[in-house]
């Protein structure tokens, strides 16, 4: 609870991240809330089409070629984008972690071998990668989010072995083998929660990667034919870009402040994560 | 002790604040003292006392922001080099008053050879062709017995030992003959052998230039090998200053006599048949400190009005000086 | 009687590609029940390899370490657990050496919670007990690292040295980064766990005068040998090894006086490059005395006099250098 607070005293001093913190909230209730605000969900075709921005109150952001809602669409969106987004992240999180605390904590041969292993995978352009990847598989939200996870763990392993590489040399560390740890032990209490922080700060920036690449999945066509993302949303406005524009840039600049805000909210958390920072 | 010829450093009731998340810290608060020419003046206290602080004030290199000159007068020669423009003081600074640090890789270009930075160094001050300035370089690296000049100024600083980059460095800070040298912990970070050597060579390039020394050092040994005359810092006073002969042989203020009991060396104990002297508590939070005497909460004598007022400086004889109620109830 | 430690012949190599370094080259010593051993030495003559292969926190080269008899330099599991109850370390650098994301209590908690020593209560009444013999508060044990001074966070580490209660403390450079009246706290604070406990030390240093200060017996190095064994009392009094000789010349004394009256033998030249040391005697290149014989032959720690021994070929038995000079050692009488 302490650090909690301390944690909030330091990130607060960003007043720029405390904004962003802001945005990423209200995507979140958006998220949560999308089936109390829109229970008729995005599909559904509520008014006539090619209503712009503020013609009627009640659809608030217009309708599309189809006469669907575009605040309905951004509002269910936002859930896919997130989920997306976090769970993509988590898987990168998990391979790259274990991966990369193996490497760092063993060195040597272990250490040789996946990093080769890893470099093979950041040899590939990463959204080539992901079009093969979703392309060999049918295209659903799992196997989406679970490409977009395989594309993005690479640049957390690299992270996380070279904080191990480090840690692992640190006083403290040695203190734990001289009072006769275990591996695990060593790995899961000395080193872990040290080396965690820039790994958090990296992650948002990944969710924020998973999320562009998802839109730019559903632009092309390639998204889960049966959910609403903004990707789709864009890549169905571009056929009407000239006439009715709106459709494309409000998905659009829903994306970008999501995406800014995130990498906004990482380095404020960088701020409030550094232990160099900190006083004393 | 001549009293006629001015000193060739004065500094006045020195200020320097830094402004921190915590508040206002005033690493030094109220310094005075003077170096004279000729001078082997050592500026002595632990970390955090503000004497590494004074000597970035007296260059005005101190870090702004966060730091600040706040008040005083520093005076070279006679002109207050606080008021100086920034063109005159970069004159000064390299010119007629240079600097050495502990840690000789901080203040070397790692990209540039020894002989390019000494020569550079030589050329911002004095108009001298490119030749000579090179000249002069191989002559520096003589002068601070590198052996090999002629190769060594060819090197990068990483090629050289640590003994050397600080050889190196010393020569680049008197390559246009400094009227004095700051040198700030210069053998710090040297093993004891070395340490020997290189305190050697500013005795020696002190004699041979002519220069005076003004040495901020935290190893009372040191002091006491080098040194003629002393000031004792503490949480940014001054607290104490005398020959260093007499200081060491009859130290003044409590803090000053904690500090000289508590090496092992003095007085030759061993654990099984004595306790080193220690100075209980730590060092006080200098944002905002009363004012008081900074050292009573761990001085062992202090008396009543230690806690409530601040000790003006008190002079028993010529060049002595030390600010302690309990020193001067004593002495008087 | 069997010494507590045990080491011999041993030797560290590291491989870096400026080539093979001989961190410690075929050195020998023993520490009894509690004795103080102070390895004196200075940067690269390899005292703090040496610490770290008795803690077990290198692996030897070549050579045994031998704890009351049993050989101790390849211990696995189990076994290896039950050696870490009975050697500890204290780390130089109070800074790093405590994790930033543990509290204090916690760290101090490690030890017994990893050796299964006690429940719950009993461990945390065992912090307690900890924090009070090295002079903290126990409400210490709910703060982190960071809210203490570094004379405090050493004291800290030295709580965690002494938790499993073990009969050997290796300490590298405990005191080096700490302010004089600090480091006076923590050698009486050593020094009066010793008196206590009756716990042997290994301490290691570069400061000659706290050596001279916490240690029974003293052992120099330079260069990855050892070049002189000796007690406190006779290494000051009259140092055999033209090397030991330099140093205590070099150690700065709070004195002027007597700084100014002794003889100043300043050592010339560096360091040499431990990948490729000098032929036969190590000191050799900045020996004062050096002749012939010192570039072809290595010589041997011999005891020259009752527990003293010296690696020189300029001393020989019962005899101190005669042809050492100025400042020398006055020949012993007979």
């Amino acid at each position: 609870m302490r650090r909690l607070t301390e944690f909030w005293r330091r990130y607060r001093r960003n007043v720029l991240a405390v904004l962003a913190f802001g945005v990423l909230l209200v995507v979140a209730a958006m998220a949560v809330f999308a089936d109390l605000l829109y229970p008729q969900g995005p599909w559904e075709m509520v008014t006539r089409p090619f209503l712009w921005p503020g013609d009627r109150s009640q659809h608030l952001l217009g309708s599309d070629m189809l006469g669907r809602d575009v605040m309905a669409g951004i509002v269910h969106g936002s859930r896919v984008s997130l989920l997306i987004g976090v769970v993509a992240t988590a898987v990168a999180f998990i391979i790259g972690t274990l991966v990369g605390a193996t490497a760092g904590y063993f060195r040597g041969w272990v250490d040789d071998v996946l990093m080769r292993f890893t470099e093979i995978f950041q040899t590939i352009p990463p959204f080539m990668f992901l079009i093969v990847l979703v392309a060999i598989f049918k295209p659903s939200v799992t196997t989406i989010t679970l490409a977009i996870g395989i594309v993005s763990w690479p640049t957390l392993a690299r992270l996380v072995r070279s904080e191990f590489l480090t840690l692992r040399e640190r006083d403290f560390v040695q203190a734990g083998f001289v009072i006769g740890m275990s591996n695990t032990r060593i790995i899961l209490t000395q080193i872990l929660p040290n080396a965690l922080p820039p790994v958090i700060v990296t992650s948002s920036v990944i969710v924020a990667t998973a999320i562009i690449n998802e839109s730019a999945l559903s632009f092309l066509g390639l998204g889960d034919p049966n959910l609403m993302s903004w990707g789709t949303m864009i890549g169905a406005g571009r056929q009407v870009l000239r006439n009715a524009w709106y459709l494309t840039a409000l998905p659009g600049i829903a994306i970008l402040l999501t995406v800014l805000a995130l990498n906004i909210a990482g380095d404020g958390l960088n701020d409030a994560l550094n232990p160099r920072l900190k006083s004393g | 002790m001549s009293g006629v010829a001015p000193p060739l450093l004065e500094v006045r009731a020195l200020e320097t604040r830094f402004s921190t998340e915590a508040g206002l810290v005033h690493a030094v608060d109220g310094l005075s003292f003077s170096v004279n020419k000729g001078d082997s003046l050592a500026l002595v206290g632990e970390s955090g006392c503000g004497k590494s602080v004074t000597a970035l004030s007296i260059l005005r290199l101190v870090p702004d922001p966060p730091g600040r000159v706040a008040g005083g007068e520093i005076l070279f020669e006679g002109y207050d080099l606080l008021k100086l423009s920034r063109r005159d003081m970069r004159r000064i600074r390299g010119g007629e008053m240079s600097m050495i640090f502990q840690d000789p890789m901080t203040s070397l270009n790692p990209v540039l050879t020894i002989g390019d930075q000494i020569s550079e160094a030589i050329r911002t001050h004095e108009s001298v062709s490119r030749r000579s300035a090179w000249r002069r370089c191989v002559e520096l690296l003589e002068l601070v017995r590198i052996p090999d000049p002629h190769r060594r100024v060819h090197d990068y600083p990483h090629r050289l030992s640590g003994g050397m980059r600080q050889r190196a460095m010393i020569a680049m800070a008197v390559a246009c003959a400094p009227k004095l040298l700051i040198a700030d912990e210069p053998t710090t970070a040297l093993d004891v052998t070395i340490q020997a050597q290189v305190l050697g060579l500013l005795d020696r390039l002190k004699r041979e230039l002519g220069m005076t020394v003004l040495l901020i050092t935290h190893d009372l040994g040191v002091v006491a090998e080098w040194a003629n005359r002393v000031v004792v810092m503490y949480a940014g006073n001054k607290v104490e200053e005398g020959r260093v002969d007499e200081l060491f042989a009859q130290p003044l203020h409590p803090y000053t006599q904690g500090l000289l009991g508590a090496i092992p060396q003095a007085g030759r104990v061993h654990y099984t048949n004595a306790r080193l002297h220690e100075i209980s508590g730590t060092v006080p939070n200098l944002i905002d400190p009363p004012a008081r005497c900074r050292f009573a909460e761990r001085c062992a004598k202090a008396i009543d009005i230690c806690h409530r007022e601040y000790p003006a400086p008190f002079r028993p004889a010529a060049g002595r000086e030390v600010s302690c109620f309990v020193a001067e109830r004593d002495l008087a | 009687m069997i010494p507590l430690l045990q080491v011999e012949n041993l030797t560290k190599h590291f491989v870096t590609r400026q080539g093979t370094v001989q961190a410690v080259d075929d050195v020998s010593l023993s520490i009894g029940e509690g004795e103080t051993v102070g390895l004196v030495g200075e940067s690269g003559c390899g005292k703090s390899t040496l610490g770290r292969m008795i803690v077990r926190l290198l692996e030897p080269t070549s050579g045994t370490i031998t704890l009351q008899g049993k050989e101790v330099a390849h211990l696995r599991g189990e076994a290896s657990k039950r050696f870490r109850r009975r050697v500890q370390l204290i780390f130089q650098d109070p800074f790093t050496s405590l994790n930033p994301r543990s509290t204090v209590g916690r760290i101090l908690e490690e030890p017994l919670i990893v050796h299964r020593l006690g429940g719950r209560d009993e461990r945390r009444a065992q912090v307690e007990e900890l924090l009070r013999r090295v002079g903290l508060s126990p409400g210490a044990a709910d703060q982190f690292p960071h809210e203490f001074s570094g004379g405090q966070r050493q004291r800290i580490g030295i709580a965690r040295a002494l938790a499993l209660s073990p009969e050997l403390i290796v300490c590298d450079e405990p005191v080096s980064a700490l302010d004089v009246s600090i480091q006076a706290q923590v050698l009486n604070l050593l020094s009066s766990l010793k008196r206590q406990t009756g716990i042997a030390y290994l301490f290691i240093s570069h400061d000659l005068s706290v050596i001279r200060y916490i240690a029974d017996r003293i052992i120099v190095m330079y260069l990855g040998k050892i070049v002189e064994v000796a007690g406190h009392d006779s290494l000051w009094d009259r140092p055999l090894h033209p090397y030991t000789q330099a140093l205590m010349a070099a150690v700065p004394l709070p004195d002027p006086q007597a700084a100014r009256s002794r003889e100043r033998v300043v050592l010339e030249g560096d360091l040499p490059s431990p990948v490729s040391p000098p032929s036969g005697c190590r000191f050799r290149t900045r020996c004062p005395h050096a002749v012939d014989r010192c570039a072809r032959e290595e010589p041997a720690l011999r005891e020259v006099v009752g527990g003293r021994f010296v690696a020189c070929h300029l001393v020989t038995a019962g005899d101190g250098p005669t042809d050492i000079g100025p400042g020398g050692p006055p020949p012993p009488a007979a």
